[in-house]
């Protein structure tokens, strides 16, 4: 019971620092509204994805390094296939690449599964191919987007009853993120396959013994990986209007957020919203840095400082956690 | 033909193949190398000369010092990502700083982020705990901003190759390429560090059981921070050496090279786990990668499809080994 509370009440602080984050903001920047933060919910979309892919497999125990080359490759797949298509074509491209996304994620844990090489080398060896894939798909960045896919991001989305000044706070982009993260994670946190991704990520031994299937929950904790990152691939090619077959910096910023939102690195705790509010945070501190002129380019280095510094803090406090005679 | 049929069966073909591998690992690196050859020869007939012995040494060269990082930070089972842009680094600073300054000044500005990236690398591992993967990919990440930011300031001032770098990169003497004057010593170096010095064994001895050499008094952290500081170090000097080669300073310079370089210390027997492996194999593991990359350059295959058999490589190299390992 008291580790639930710890738990919620680590959320509940990173939600507290995001509130404050939000008024430096608008002390920083005292014009800063409901346009502003749909572009915030934007940003953060690729992100978000990118955080909840490496979510599942961190929770399972495992690690995902091959989140980013997922992403280019689905983006540019999803890029090159509207490009010139007709506006209905894009209505087969999204399953498509969400389908593409999961099989090639449960090709990570079959391998993981198979081949018995370590997730962490595994991975980075997929990273390696889907790199090489995107470069084979589209040679630069290119491609097209459907009209009515980039304008499911851009704007608000009127709710009826609601006043237009609360209506304006209500992105597009952030109902679409929240939409489908619940689709997809709430059925799977109640659901059995749910507790077995926990019970594999606590104590695999454990977990075998009591009749799991490590195996399939381990395929099936990485499938859902490239479930998410091929949702994060689209929305890059939705939020850009092309495809760029070099992936973006989602593999730190991923595990960053995944240790700051209070998921350990080692397996079965946590949860999403966790990691979702801190991607939130750290998207906001590049916010204020920009909004304080400073150049995009030291932009990049503070933040880049501030994820490791994050891990490092993560991995410090992983290290404390453990009993004094088990350390590795 | 009756004799064949009574003949005691010895053990199968595979298990010998198998011991083979697991003890001389070099023999059959050789014989792979050899066959590539061969296979060059057929394909395009008067290609292996002297000039093309003399320009495979110097592409291979950057490839094997780096290469050589890999297979030090591979022995503690860690890996060094950021070596590409060490390289990079120290390569463009010294082009742009050589116009208004003393060559040795460059050459010491030049070294300096090597040597601090090596250092946060090393705290941040040994210290810290971090993932070896996740840091180097951090500062990589930081570096790269860096550089970012410092060729703004140095856009006025122009860049150039100086002569010397030139001479030690691109020059031939006597059918033998210049670099070699480097390589050699930086190849006895590691080679005698690794085997011959308790430096080399504490890298073994923490790869193999890392609580057991922690128990003998080994102090990790200093390991660690010495390993990851002469890694970064090493990767500056290719890169001054590889400008030399590639003769056009650019924010990318080095970056095509790391992931050659983790397939290379896979390939020349290194475990990605850490214990077992040594330097000779990595220089025939890169020998082996540039003649392959001449192979598929003149088959046409793009860069993409070469990424990924480079990924198919690691992963099938590391299954393989870990079969072997389990064997004994």
């Amino acid at each position: 019971m008291s580790r639930f509370f710890r738990n919620q009440g680590w959320v509940a602080g990173l939600f507290a620092l995001l509130i404050f984050l939000f008024v430096v903001t608008k002390l920083i920047q005292p014009g800063y509204g409901s346009g502003d933060f749909g572009s915030l919910a934007r940003a953060v979309l690729p992100y978000a994805f990118a955080v909840a892919a490496q979510t599942v497999v961190v929770i399972a125990g495992g690690i995902d390094l091959s989140v980013a080359a997922m992403m280019a490759l689905t983006s540019v797949t999803a890029a090159s296939m509207m490009n010139g298509a007709s506006e209905e074509y894009a209505l087969f491209v999204v399953p498509f690449v969400l389908a593409m996304g999961l099989v090639l994620g449960a090709l990570n844990g079959i391998l993981i599964v198979v081949t018995r090489v370590p997730d962490i080398v595994v991975t980075l060896a997929m990273l390696f191919v889907l790199q090489g894939a995107a470069l084979l798909v589209l040679g630069a960045p290119g491609g097209a987007a459907a009209e009515w896919l980039k304008a499911s991001v851009i704007g608000t989305v009127p709710i009826p009853g609601l006043p237009d000044w609360a209506d304006a706070w209500v992105p597009k982009a952030l109902v679409l993120l929240v939409v489908c993260l619940c689709i997809i994670w709430i059925p799977l946190r109640r659901s059995r396959l749910g507790l077995s991704i926990y019970a594999i990520g606590s104590n695999e031994l454990a977990a075998f013994r009591s009749g799991v299937p490590v195996a399939r929950t381990r395929i099936i904790a990485y499938a859902l990986s490239g479930l998410f990152a091929a949702l994060g691939g689209l929305s890059l090619t939705i939020s850009t209007g092309i495809g760029a077959p070099i992936p973006g910096p989602y593999l730190l910023a991923s595990v960053a957020a995944v240790v700051l939102g209070g998921v350990a690195l080692g397996g079965g705790k946590g949860g999403l919203l966790g990691p979702i509010i801190a991607v939130f945070v750290l998207r906001l501190v590049r916010t204020d840095l920009t909004l304080l002129a400073i150049d995009p380019n030291v932009t990049a280095i503070i933040e880049g400082a501030i994820m490791v510094a994050v891990v490092m803090f993560g991995a410090f406090i992983t290290m404390r956690s453990r009993p004094a005679g088990a350390t590795p | 033909m009756t004799d064949i049929a009574t003949m005691p069966r010895p053990v199968s073909f595979g298990r010998r193949l198998k011991r083979i591998m697991a003890d001389r690992p070099l023999i059959p690196l050789i014989i792979l190398l050899i066959i590539l050859v061969v296979i060059l020869q057929i394909l395009r007939p008067g290609i292996v000369n002297e000039r093309w012995l003399a320009n495979t040494a110097k592409f291979a060269i950057p490839l094997a010092i780096l290469a050589g990082c890999q297979t030090m930070t591979m022995l503690t089972g860690g890996i060094d990502l950021s070596v590409g842009t060490v390289a990079t680094m120290s390569a463009f600073i010294m082009a742009t700083q050589i116009v208004n300054q003393d060559p040795a000044v460059a050459f010491l500005l030049a070294m300096l982020p090597a040597m601090l990236i090596g250092l946060v690398n090393g705290v941040g591992v040994g210290v810290f705990r971090v993932h070896p993967l996740i840091m180097t990919l951090g500062t990589s990440l930081i570096g790269t901003g860096f550089l970012q930011v410092y060729q703004r300031t140095v856009i006025a001032s122009g860049a150039k190759i100086p002569d010397f770098l030139n001479w030690l990169g691109t020059g031939v003497t006597y059918g033998f390429p210049n670099a070699l004057l480097l390589f050699v010593p930086v190849a006895v170096l590691i080679v005698f560090m690794l085997n011959r010095t308790g430096f080399g064994r504490l890298l073994y001895a923490v790869g193999d059981n890392e609580r057991a050499a922690r128990l003998s008094g080994v102090r990790y952290w200093q390991v660690i921070t010495a390993l990851y500081v002469l890694s970064s170090l090493l990767a500056g000097i290719t890169g001054l050496l590889y400008i030399g080669l590639i003769k056009a300073p650019s924010l990318s310079l080095a970056e095509p090279l790391v992931l050659p370089s983790v397939a290379a210390a896979v390939i020349g027997g290194t475990s990605i786990f850490g214990g077992r492996g040594g330097y000779t194999g990595t220089i025939i593991g890169a020998l082996i990668l540039t003649v392959l990359t001449t192979l598929l350059t003149i088959l046409q295959m793009p860069e993409g499809g070469r990424r990924i058999l480079f990924g198919f490589i690691v992963l099938f190299v590391t299954a393989a080994y870990l079969r072997i390992v389990e064997d004994r």
